[in-house]
């Protein structure tokens, strides 16, 4: 495949790929209720609907308030375009493209709390200020979870992070990211992505003002987050870089469908926290990161220890890495034999 | 109560003579209902009556303990009266109520506001209480909301997510209906009364009936009370299950609230089923019931409430297993016993308070003297008590109206009704799905009604809200607000 057309296949899977989640959590949901539900294709009809509409802005709000929305969707497509996809890696890959991911979150959420706290407000505040509350132990659980993927591998670049499974923590790692898949996209039990109730929202209140197409930047943005902490945890958990081609797409498209389904039996069979209690899941999520950081650091220096002095630490970097290229044909070969 | 009360005594649904009811100059009057308060009783309603350019007061209390009601009357008067409020807070509605609709002024009233409407019949917009600082914020929701219910404004004084106190504004939906219910019964006059509160027109309808009939000197025919009580349990089942169904879906739990959408329609359609009205449209009038319920009917009432009646009860179960929703439910919005009775609070939010008040039990009507109920209590206070309470009356009222269709009365179902005799005054109270209904009637020389009175019990209630918000997480509101449902219309009348 042409580089090219790579970038655009990258490109179609998180663009019109992003808005069925949502669509397949709303279905499970229905389908736990008894409900016919939503069509699995509803965000595509919203979004269609939203760009078409005009924009009714309040006189009060700046101009970032139509730029918030549009810079924290640049910001996470291109925080998607830096995530590996299985063995095809990932677009944009270099040393400390880990770090430049992180903060490109957060230079998402830092848009979108300031065009909702531009319009002046009290529910837009007060939701600003719930997201930036909770982003604050979720972020910790984040950099813990990369930390760990870092010292697994010795890489600070998400494309040779991702490619092994997490190790010895992998599942410890996988369920604390899915207590921040949960958080970050305002999900339940954080959140309540059906609630009219402007006072207990905090993702949705935000987004009151937004009308149109930057509504609709909005929605899009949100769900290519949900799809980007979904593929994130997936391939933490599982060594899908090192799979062939086919397979590894397969078990990709396979486990996100997992993580949705699992997002939408959540949702359907527990009750929102009360919003005092959800540092208290947060710190829970973070705890269970920082195991998994901790067992792999375990298992590294020990099996430092073993190999002793005949591999100086400095060289197991590119040592990983020559091992993660050379483990495709050395597990098709398994294959053949 | 003892013998020394100095209100005159009725029963619930009874009628006596204007010229019987002992009167007392105002500031007289209000120490004899201070002291009426202080002996065990409780302010149903409190309301004025105009008399050329004076005001007479006028008084109900209930004992609930004693199962009797008391009636006084002021002297008229003009200008002001020492308020009540001061000692008995359960009174600060109704006086702010009299001082907008007739002017005079209740002395040292704590919070001399209006109550529905502002000079130019518009809503309230009078200044809210205020805490100043640096830390403080003001949020203010409504009267537009974002889901569909009635409007109504509510302002928050926050410290962070704290609420430090909560200020409710109604009179959003302020149609008039007491006004229109004067010089009646006109041929509208049924209508008026069962739209108070839509979703209480059996209540309303039932207490207005009594009324009427205690007037006019008659006595709705048995089988027609045994009607009303069934329909009167129907409403609440359906409400009750449609209130569990929202409070599960306010904290997002989904099986409750999925489920119960659909059992509140299976209540409203027995209700349907019973006079072909979902929410009980003209089946209770003055003199007894619209239709009657034949054999087959009934047959097929009994066979589809008890399908129902079990959906219910497992979605209920579903609800109370979740530890998830037990974790919000529990210690949220609490309201004491204390505040409860100083408040005067009526209904499923009283009895999650400990407070053993029903006016079935307490103040029997109707089909209520010859079949009983048990009182559902709970002692918490909090948004577990109030829906524990709901879970509790549903079985309750599910029983009692399966017990009812087994053990039918035989007879007629309507009776003619004479005109209302002159200077006669009635009580009549119901308890509704969301409380005692009060309505106090009194007619002129003609025999028309000169004074229509009508407590919604969500005029007890409302302040019970704001008391249960304090301390409270703003984000807790809307289940709160929830837990107590209540009534937008009835109370803006």
């Amino acid at each position: 495949m042409s580089h090219g057309l790579d970038v655009l296949a990258r490109l179609a899977f998180w663009l019109v790929l992003a808005p069925l989640v949502p669509g397949i959590i709303n279905k499970v949901k229905a389908w736990v209720a008894g409900r016919r539900g939503p069509p699995l294709f509803q965000l595509y009809f919203d979004l269609a609907k939203l760009w078409r509409k005009g924009v009714v802005l309040s006189t009060a709000v700046s101009p970032g308030h139509v730029a918030g929305p549009a810079i924290a969707w640049v910001a996470l497509m291109s925080a998607a375009l830096l995530l590996p996809l299985g063995p095809a890696g990932a677009i944009l890959s270099f040393r400390g493209d880990a770090l430049l991911f992180v903060y490109l979150l957060a230079l998402a959420r830092f848009c979108t709390a300031g065009a909702a706290l531009d319009t002046g407000s009290a529910f837009e505040g007060m939701g600003a200020a719930r997201e930036v509350s909770y982003a604050i132990l979720s972020e910790a659980a984040v950099i813990t979870a990369l930390l760990t993927l870092a010292v697994q591998t010795g890489s600070l670049s998400l494309g040779a992070m991702l490619a092994p499974a997490a190790g010895p923590g992998a599942a410890v790692l996988a369920a604390g990211l899915f207590v921040v898949l949960l958080a970050e996209n305002c999900r339940v039990p954080f959140d309540d992505p059906n609630t009219h109730l402007e006072l207990t929202m905090v993702h949705e209140v935000m987004v009151l003002d937004h009308s149109g197409p930057p509504l609709a930047v909005i929605l899009h943005g949100a769900s290519v987050k949900l799809l980007l902490f979904a593929t994130l945890l997936v391939q933490a958990a599982l060594p899908l870089g090192q799979w062939p081609a086919g397979p590894a797409a397969g078990l990709l498209v396979i486990s996100l469908l997992g993580v949705a389904v699992g997002v939408g039996l959540v949702e359907s069979l527990l009750a929102r926290l009360a919003f005092q209690r959800v540092p208290l899941l947060l710190t829970t999520a973070f705890i269970l990161c920082l195991f998994a950081l901790l067992t792999s650091w375990k298992a590294s220096t020990s099996s430092e220890a073993r190999q002793g002095a005949m591999n100086p630490a400095e060289c197991r970097c590119s040592g990983t890495r020559a091992a993660h290229s050379a483990a495709l044909p050395g597990e098709s070969g398994g294959k053949r034999a | 109560m003892n013998a020394s009360s100095h209100f005159v005594l009725l029963n619930n649904g009874q009628g006596l003579p204007w010229a019987d009811i002992p009167e007392w100059p105002a500031e007289e009057f209000v120490h004899t209902a201070a002291a009426e308060i202080e002996r065990g009783g409780r302010l149903c309603a409190w309301f004025g009556l105009p008399e050329g350019t004076a005001l007479r007061l006028v008084a109900v209390v209930a004992y609930d303990a004693d199962n009797a009601l008391a009636v006084g009357r002021s002297q008229p008067f003009a200008g002001g009266y020492p308020s009540l409020t001061v000692s008995h807070p359960q009174a600060h509605l109704f006086e702010r109520e009299v001082w907008e609709q007739h002017g005079v002024m209740p002395e040292n009233h704590p919070w001399l506001k209006p109550v529905r409407q502002s000079a130019g019949a518009a809503p309230v917009n009078a200044p809210c209480f205020r805490v100043e600082g640096g830390e403080i914020h003001e949020v203010a929701v409504g009267p537009v909301h974002a889901g569909i219910i009635e409007p109504g404004h509510f302002r928050f004084q926050c410290q962070g997510e704290t609420v430090l106190h909560l200020e409710i504004a109604l009179g959003y939906q302020h149609r008039g209906i007491e006004q229109a219910l004067a010089g009646g019964p006109h041929r509208a006059t049924l209508s008026q009364i069962e739209t108070v509160a839509g979703d209480t027109t059996i209540g309303h309808a039932t207490a207005h009936a009594t009324v009427i009939e205690a007037l006019a000197g008659v006595e709705a025919p048995l089988r027609a009370q045994w009607l009303r009580a069934i329909a009167l349990e129907l409403e609440r089942l359906a409400n009750h299950a449609g209130d569990l169904g929202a409070l599960a879906n306010d904290v997002a739990f989904q099986p409750t609230a999925a489920a119960c959408g659909k059992i509140r329609g299976d209540f409203l359609n027995l209700t349907a089923l019973l006079c072909g009205n979902r929410f009980g449209r003209g089946l209770v009038r003055p003199g007894g019931c619209g239709w009657d319920l034949e054999p087959d009917r009934s047959r097929q009432l009994a066979e589809r409430l008890r399908a129902a009646m079990a959906e219910v009860g497992r979605a209920a179960d579903w609800l109370w297993d979740a530890n998830s929703v037990l974790a919000r439910f529990e210690g949220t919005g609490v309201v004491s016993a204390e505040q409860a009775a100083e408040l005067g609070l009526v209904g499923p939010a009283a009895r999650a308070s400990g407070l053993v008040r029903d006016v079935r039990f307490d103040h029997p009507a109707g089909w209520h003297r010859f079949a009983q109920m048990p009182v559902a209590v709970w002692p918490d206070g909090d948004v577990q008590g109030r829906a524990q309470v709901r879970r509790l009356e549903i079985q309750r009222s599910g029983a009692f109206v399966e017990e009812q269709l087994d053990s039918p009365v035989d007879g007629p179902w309507l009776t003619e009704m004479p005109a209302c005799a002159p200077n006669m005054l009635a009580v009549a109270l119901v308890e509704g799905w969301r409380g005692e209904i009060c309505h106090v009637v009194l007619t002129d020389d003609a025999g028309r009604l000169r004074r229509y009175k009508v407590v919604d019990p969500s005029f007890h209630n409302w302040t019970g809200l704001a008391l249960a918000l304090r301390g409270q997480a703003i984000s807790d509101f809307p289940l709160c607000n929830k837990s107590f449902n209540l009534s937008y219309c009835g109370f803006d009348l």
